[in-house]
């Protein structure tokens, strides 16, 4: 037992065990809390097509944007060793661009969101063109750069909207946003695995994977085996640009409206704590961005189980932060050290001991 | 750099360099608002209302810069001054003592910052994810003390926050023939007590040149002898200790506790501090660098507003191409400056 927990922890599936042992104790949780949580039930929304209900699907579904952004956030943190906190505010000026085409004629046709789409996905890239020369040619910290964004973001969606908060009604961009009639599950829920799975195939299907390992991991090194790592740096922001266009899209979807303010407020956070709980180390390097999406749907697991709990909205975020706190902790490589110690110890095995004293000196 | 021995004067360091910058970019520009813009920037109280209203801000910039100098973050800082807004309101709204009450302020703040200190380098857990966990918790506590503002009706209170300095050769006579003084409020001698105690502890303490070397280089301070980790700890405990002041100070300036106080305030004290010539990798910086920074950032929203860009954008975004300018200079600069290391 003790073995197979230690191989869990150390060998190859230790990057995903942490967020893999939160969602186990999260699920343990709630089926001791309340048997029904996990109760998924079909029924007729207001258009009448047949729906899938249930705190499961809220689970799923609200952790899209979030999802989808953690993506992107892996890559980037994994390339640069640091963090884009503009994503929120960048998502805010995606889906004030996606709105203002939307609303620039008197109908809404399926041609005219694509073209939307593809405008808000394009000056999303170029803001996160931006973020990356600032990075990758100037040299700056990643949280340093993204800072600019971060400060006038929401500002310049404002300005885009004309100090209003415009609202477009559609079939079409309600159906992006909740349902496609006929089909039971949400649409967010098919994006974000339309989304991982073009992850999967780039990764299959170009070095992507490995040139962004190296860089991340050392970049002069890379540089000399005959990467660019500039180039790798800046395309790791434009990837990331197109994840928060479709996160703001989304996000735009669902309300129907698009508030500058409230628009995926605090997302940035939410973003890089689901990065870290996915066991990707903030400081660059090695990657693994199946580990952020399970780390998505435990930020929004939990904070349904808070809800679910009434906990009022403001407050989820004092138990957030202990839960955070106490998964951390126990992911800590200091912490992981003291309990290998500790079951060696407890197995009489004093040989473990030794080797890690002589491993370390 | 050796072979120039002839030369008189030293070469500056990188600190003094970019703190430099900011300082002459702040005079320009306050000189600058004073020719173009007259009005208030005329009177002296100009500056000094920008120093009452941003008293807490700078004291938890001067926090915020000891920990960048040691290669940490901490993004708490604003959440930790809500909650301390907040629980002191209350506190003294239910009849506490105002002793008690500064005491409770610094005793939250060093609580928070022992915890962070503690995560950060007996954990070795990364600061950003730490901090983080701080913000949410800070501010989740505050809403769950009151999700309603509160108002501070305690008498002792109250005549400790109408407690203004007047400068009387620093005023102005009003239009109807009324001399008005400059008036500063208590706050702001804390503030610049606190940048001169910060300046001093890491200008002529052990400590506090064990975050330059600990900033610079970790491995090499660790060889040299320096306690990284508690001199780690101890940069996170000041930073508590002085987001616990600033909730204090705060609230002398607002009388007030909302669950949104300080809201942003961690970016903004994270600007002051990079426009201050503080480098987020660690090494560098000056707290009196600090000062102007933070004193240049609140200059140019007030230009933005004086000018007459009345559209509520505008103040967020000539803040954020400021910072740009700011960050691209001091990237430029950097670069330079190695480079001609480099060559001679």
């Amino acid at each position: 037992m003790n073995n197979m927990f230690k191989k869990l922890i150390k060998g190859g599936m230790g990057q995903l065990a942490i967020p893999l042992i939160a969602i186990a104790l999260l699920v343990i949780f709630n089926l001791i809390r309340d048997p029904g949580f996990f109760f998924v039930g079909i029924s007729h929304n207001n258009d009448g097509n047949i729906v899938l209900q249930g705190n499961l699907i809220s689970i799923i579904n609200g952790a899209s944007e979030l999802a989808v952004l953690a993506m992107g956030m892996t890559l980037v943190t994994a390339a640069c060793g640091g963090q884009d906190i503009s994503v929120g505010a960048a998502a805010a000026i995606a889906g004030s661009v996606l709105v203002k085409t939307l609303k620039s004629g008197p109908q809404i046709t399926g041609g005219k969101v694509l073209l939307a789409f593809i405008l808000a996905c394009i000056v999303a890239m170029i803001f996160g063109s931006f973020n990356g020369t600032l990075v990758a040619v100037f040299k700056i910290q990643p949280m340093i750069a993204t800072l600019i964004l971060y400060t006038c973001g929401r500002s310049i969606a404002y300005w885009i909207n004309g100090g209003a908060t415009p609202t477009v009604s559609s079939p079409i961009i309600s159906a992006i946003g909740s349902f496609i009639p006929g089909i039971p599950v949400p649409t967010p829920v098919l994006i974000v695995i339309l989304m991982a799975i073009i992850f999967k195939l780039i990764f299959r299907f170009t070095s992507l994977e490995l040139f962004t390992q190296s860089v991340g991991i050392n970049g002069s090194a890379a540089r000399l085996n005959g990467i660019n790592s500039t180039f790798i740096k800046l395309l790791s922001f434009i990837i990331l640009g197109v994840c928060v266009a479709v996160a703001g899209t989304i996000g735009v979807s669902r309300l129907g409206l698009i508030n500058h303010e409230t628009l995926l407020l605090d997302i940035e956070m939410d973003a890089i704590l689901a990065v870290a709980i996915g066991g990707n180390s903030l400081g660059g390097g090695k990657f693994k961005i199946s580990g952020s999406i399970i780390g998505a749907y435990v930020i929004q697991m939990l904070t349904i189980t808070l809800y679910a709990m009434k906990v009022s909205s403001t407050d989820v975020k004092a138990y957030k932060a202990l839960v955070i706190i106490l998964l951390v902790v126990i992911g800590s490589p200091v912490f992981k050290d003291r309990f290998n110690k500790f079951v060696n110890r407890m197995r009489g095995d004093k040989k473990g001991i030794s080797e890690k004293g002589a491993a370390k000196a | 750099m050796n072979r120039s021995n002839n030369k008189q004067k030293e070469p500056l360091t990188d600190t003094q360099l970019l703190m430099g910058i900011t300082i002459g970019i702040f005079f320009v520009m306050y000189i600058a608002a004073m020719i173009f813009l007259r009005g208030g920037f005329l009177h002296s109280q100009q500056l000094f209302d920008l120093l009452n209203d941003n008293a807490s801000l700078i004291i938890v910039s001067c926090g915020l810069t000891i920990v960048m100098i040691g290669g940490g973050i901490d993004i708490s800082v604003g959440a930790v001054t809500s909650l301390v807004v907040m629980s002191c309101v209350l506190y003294l709204n239910k009849g506490g003592s105002v002793l008690v009450s500064i005491l409770l302020a610094l005793s939250i703040g060093l609580a928070f910052g022992a915890v962070h200190g503690f995560l950060v380098s007996y954990l070795e857990i990364q600061p950003f994810i730490v901090t983080l966990a701080g913000m949410f918790f800070a501010r989740g506590m505050t809403t769950i003390l009151s999700i309603d503002p509160q108002k501070v009706s305690h008498e002792g209170f109250k005549s400790l926050q109408d407690i203004k300095i007047e400068i009387d050769w620093l005023g102005y006579t009003a239009k109807n023939g009324n001399h008005i003084p400059a008036r500063m409020e208590l706050g702001v001698v804390v503030a610049l007590l606190c940048v001169a105690v910060v300046f001093i502890i890491l200008r002529y303490t052990r400590t506090g040149r064990g975050f330059y070397a600990m900033g610079g280089n970790q491995t090499s301070s660790l060889m040299l002898g320096i306690n990284v980790k508690r001199t780690r700890f101890s940069s996170y405990l000041l930073s508590g200790l002085l987001s616990g002041i600033s909730g204090y100070v705060f609230m002398m300036h607002t009388g007030a506790g909302n669950a949104t106080n300080a809201a942003g305030m961690e970016m903004n004290a994270i600007a002051s501090s990079i426009i201050g010539g503080t480098l987020l990798t660690g090494g560098v910086g000056n707290v009196i660098g600090t000062l102007f920074g933070t004193l240049t950032l609140t200059t140019i929203k007030k230009i933005v507003v004086s000018s007459g860009l009345n559209d509520p954008w505008w103040q967020s975004i000539t803040t954020g191409g400021m910072l740009c300018f700011f960050i691209l200079l001091q990237s430029i600069v950097l670069r330079r400056r190695e480079k001609s290391k480099k060559s001679a």
